[in-house]
């Protein structure tokens, strides 16, 4: 016993590695039963939300699965330095000419729906009682995405539950993003690709644009996609910087 | 080298860092402001103008899609480290913050689509999309 609880920590960033493996193993048989409709990433992040409840009631502790001795990569490999290292590799392969081929109402789409998305989210949490500008900003940061939400509350030095609960507001997000878009797709005018991109633009969750969009027509995914892949990266930059300053004007 | 792709990208964001908190300190706060979003913009620009050259090989491409290719399962261990416990007393909040973005997005696709010249709705599909979508998955 104690030689197998060896070989699991002695080296507890390829445990992680492993452990978030079979994770996206598991997520990808749930996927097959629903028949694509939902995205396995967003299944597996369901399942990573899951075990970071379990670890936290059974450790007390705040990080989660993390907490747990035999788990303790996760809190490296979910750490900041690999999490913001790997979404700038991300933006590898982003052509500033394909955006522009998009056009303008994908830029405007972009732009609305990071605005209108912060500010939803950031009233929201007011709402609810976080009426500090660092809370509303990583809220708000969260129902743009679930990425954007934990940077922005990382850069702000939110506490670790806002950061939870942005997270939380992000996969809301991007679950029904998927979930819905086959059944809103005709109403909302999505049949063509110039309507993807804007579509991509304004959901802004890359998993969600991407099985959403293979869920109504998988022709439309690469148009949805495109524009999907700047919105984090915009919204990393927009709403720790501007998005907080102009609640900091609001709040104080 | 791989090395160079991961050195490449490792420096756009060592100086996407300064820059973002030097802003951070131009606004009279100790944060990083928007520093991840420079060092996409930079790797964006750079990488294109190396590869506008062919100064950036395969193999140091392969460095920085491999970590673009974590980024998912990165995420997914980001989320096991969340502190739910303590978000799960306020549910309603990330469902109202979250389905309230996505139920504005809806609305918005036909106004501002309309910005663009009118563009042709593909031909029906001959199946059912959820058919051809799971026939594909096999």
């Amino acid at each position: 016993m104690d030689i197998l609880i060896h070989a699991v920590t002695k080296y507890p960033l390829v445990t992680a590695f492993v452990v978030v493996g079979i994770i996206m193993y598991v997520a990808t048989l749930i996927g097959k039963i629903f028949a694509g409709r939902i995205h396995p990433s967003a299944i597996a992040i369901v399942i990573g939300l899951i075990l970071a409840y379990i670890g936290g009631t059974h450790t007390g502790g705040k990080h989660g699965l993390a907490d747990v001795s035999l788990f303790s990569g996760i809190g490296l490999m979910g750490g900041s330095v690999f999490r913001d290292f790997a979404i700038v590799a991300t933006a590898f392969g982003v052509k500033l000419e394909e955006l522009k081929k998009a056009g303008l109402p994908g830029v405007v789409a972009l732009l609305v729906s990071i605005v209108l998305s912060t500010v939803i989210g950031a009233a929201t949490a007011y709402a609810f009682g976080y009426t500090s500008a660092v809370d509303m900003a990583t809220i708000g940061g969260g129902a743009v995405t679930f990425i954007v939400g934990p940077v922005t509350g990382n850069a702000l030095g939110a506490s670790s539950d806002v950061i939870a609960l942005s997270v939380a507001a992000g996969v809301v997000k991007s679950i029904s993003v998927m979930i819905l878009t086959p059944f809103l797709a005709k109403t909302a005018g999505l049949d063509n690709p110039s309507a993807a991109a804007v579509y991509g633009g304004l959901m802004g969750s890359t998993s969600g644009v991407a099985a959403g969009l293979a869920a109504t027509d998988a022709r439309l995914v690469p148009y949805g996609a495109l524009t999907a892949t700047f919105y984090t990266g915009l919204g990393c930059l927009l709403v720790p910087s501007v998005g907080y300053m102009a609640l900091v004007a609001l709040v104080g | 080298m791989v090395i160079y792709g991961l050195a490449l990208m490792g420096g756009c964001m060592v100086v996407g860092t300064g820059l973002g908190y030097l802003i951070g300190h131009l606004v009279g706060i100790d944060a990083n402001i928007g520093g991840v979003g420079i060092a996409m913009l930079l790797l964006v620009v750079l990488a294109r103008h190396l590869m506008d050259r062919d100064q950036l090989s395969k193999l140091a491409q392969s460095g920085i899609q491999f970590w673009s290719a974590m980024y998912i399962p990165i995420v997914v261990a980001m989320c096991a480290r969340q502190n739910v416990v303590a978000a799960f007393g306020a549910g309603a909040l990330a469902f109202i913050a979250g389905l309230g973005a996505v139920f504005i997005g809806f609305l918005l696709i036909r106004p501002i689509s309309a910005l663009s010249p009118k563009s042709e709705p593909l031909p029906p599909l001959n199946e059912d999309p959820a058919v051809a979508v799971a026939k594909e998955g096999k």
